[in-house]
């Protein structure tokens, strides 16, 4: 099963794809890293005072 | 050749009410109600839902259980039909939205935004009748963490002659694997006697509570595929696919490539070119193994002996939907519409291939587990710490204030002026249409509504239902004039007759 899922690809473009995605490592990675923090510092904001009774409240019932 | 897929998604939201003194204003069956009523009362005159021809106990494999099920619809509850053709209501305690029928997924990916944003906007309502303080929380997600579940279902058309044998065989492989692109993500685990540390974040809200192949239920021992044969059109030539096995997703993306691709593996299915070579050996089984599994390394055993991962058995069923493509073409689900599916679902599965977190502008799962891992890195958080599963409740929040899946960067494909449309306008291409624009027009006069018809009351003569037992009749195109021109129903029912 993966070796024919292997050849059946339709590598070609997936191939070009996957290196103009892929810029100088480091710099994207660093890019990456400073967005993910400054989401985080809002979340830090966002997320529920007091989280833990938050979640034991959030009880529903059973649906579909 | 495959018929339309017209389509359609159903939304159960989680609701909370915090700040209430008043135990019956808690109750989430009281809750839901005051939720709906202030959104109508704010927004369009109440029609009521029409009950009759409501069978959800026929079974598509040929028998009916009406009288073995609890009754899934309660009749006295809070059930109107919306000005976009859509029906709000309160099912199993929660409040629910079912969209139009559409001709499209794009189509229906925008109503289900419009549903979102119809529940945002019915929170808001219910501020001004809730005493000072208290707020009703609603939340677009498929658990509460403990074991209480609760759907986002998805109805698409098929053809009455396609056995629903094959059906069952041939889409399972997909309903089991197809998680890994569409799944919403969870913090945790709800089977009995699994702890945060066995399982700290797994892909679908909903795989913890499947645990049959094939069956009519929706509320326990959930089905994979499930068999509710009610089609709410014309049953001889129809069936409608209920398909209960989805998460309810904030990402657009995810939404319209798990409405799209599925209508594109069902017209597959119908013109008998997808084959039934990927059957699994174990069908509950595998749908838990890859949802346990974040590094989608786990390989499923096939019914054929093989092994394969969920991303392999995805590959496999888009390159036979890119064949179908060529060819069969794609009008059954709109050729650009379909084109536009099969672009998606490939950039997803090979950015999952190369490095999930490239997709985490698309894929639900993807998007939650990188805040929470992200969050629990900085602040040095165990699994079982109640702020990660607070993220993961807050992912999904509808508040503006509070929501996290519209702060992580998703991706949209409909513009706000379309989903605003879409709040209180029908589509224009299915008998949705005919539906909505009677109910703007006449409020008054039509005293009931359903899926398959419409029930006016035209004075003096007894009431007039209008059958519409074609969802493809009714369209802007065939009746816009005649609701135009008309200035009463009795008019327009004396043209529709002529």
């Amino acid at each position: 099963m993966a070796e024919r899922t292997q050849k059946q690809k339709p590598a070609p473009s997936r191939t070009e794809d996957a290196v103009e995605a892929a810029p100088p490592v480091t710099e994207s990675g660093d890019k990456l890293k400073a967005e993910l923090d400054d989401l985080l510092d809002e979340i830090d904001d966002v997320l529920e005072t007091n989280a833990e009774d938050f979640v034991k409240s959030y009880v529903q019932k059973g649906g579909q | 050749m495959a018929i339309p897929k017209v389509c359609g998604i159903e939304t159960e939201y989680g609701i909370l009410v915090r700040g209430s003194l008043n135990d019956a204003t808690s109750n989430p069956v009281t809750a839901s109600s005051v939720l709906i009523n202030a959104y109508l009362s704010a927004n369009q005159r109440k029609v009521g839902w029409d009950f009759n021809d409501e069978h959800p106990g026929t079974d598509a494999r040929g028998f009916s259980v009406d009288d073995l099920l609890a009754p899934e619809i309660e009749t006295h509850l809070v059930n109107a039909v919306l000005t976009n053709g859509a029906r709000y209501y309160v099912d199993h305690a929660h409040p629910e939205i079912s969209t139009p029928e559409c001709r499209t997924a794009l189509d229906a990916l925008r109503f289900d935004r419009a549903a979102e944003e119809i529940v945002r906007a019915s929170m808001q309502a219910a501020r001004s009748l809730l005493p000072n303080g208290a707020e009703i929380l609603c939340h677009k997600n498929n658990s509460d963490g403990k074991g209480n579940s609760y759907g986002c279902h998805e109805n698409y058309l098929l053809a009455r002659e396609l056995p629903f044998g094959r059906i069952v065989h041939e889409i399972t492989p997909h309903f089991v694997t197809r998680q890994i692109v569409v799944g919403a993500g969870k913090v945790g685990c709800e089977l009995p006697g699994v702890t945060a540390n066995d399982v700290p974040y797994q892909i679908s809200q909903r795989a913890d509570f499947f645990e049959e192949e094939v069956g009519l239920e929706t509320t326990l021992k959930r089905p994979i595929v499930n068999t509710r044969d009610e089609p709410h059109c014309d049953p001889t030539k129809y069936r409608r696919l209920h398909v209960i096995v989805g998460d309810a997703n904030m990402s657009e993306t995810a939404t319209f490539v798990k409405l799209g691709a599925t209508s594109i593996l069902l017209a597959m299915i119908e013109d008998d070119q997808m084959g039934d070579d990927l059957a699994l050996a174990n069908p509950v089984n595998a749908i838990r193994q890859i949802s346990h599994d974040p590094s989608l390394q786990r390989t499923i055993t096939l019914r054929n002996g093989q092994r394969a991962t969920a991303l392999e058995i995805q590959w496999q069923l888009l390159e036979r939907a890119q064949k179908y493509e060529r060819t069969h073409g794609l009008d059954s689900v709109d050729a650009e519409v379909g084109r536009q599916v099969l672009v998606l679902w490939e950039g997803i599965l090979s950015g999952l291939e190369r490095d999930p977190e490239s997709v985490a502008h698309q894929v639900d799962w993807v998007a939650k587990r990188r805040v929470v891992r992200g969050f629990a890195e900085r602040h040095d958080a165990r699994p079982n710490d109640a702020r990660l599963k607070a993220l993961d409740l807050q992912y999904h929040d509808l508040r503006p204030e509070k929501c996290l899946a519209t702060r992580v960067g998703l991706d949209t494909l409909v513009s706000d002026a379309d989903v605003r449309d879409a709040m209180t306008n029908p589509p224009h291409d299915t008998r949705a249409y005919f539906r909505g624009r009677c109910l703007a027009k006449w409020p008054d006069d039509v005293v009931a509504a359903n899926w398959d018809s419409l029930v006016f009351d035209v004075g003096r003569d007894p009431l007039r239902r209008v059958p519409m037992m074609e969802p493809l009749r009714g369209t802007a195109e065939s009746v816009a004039r005649l609701i135009d021109e008309s200035d009463t129903p009795a008019e327009l029912l004396a043209r529709l007759g002529s």
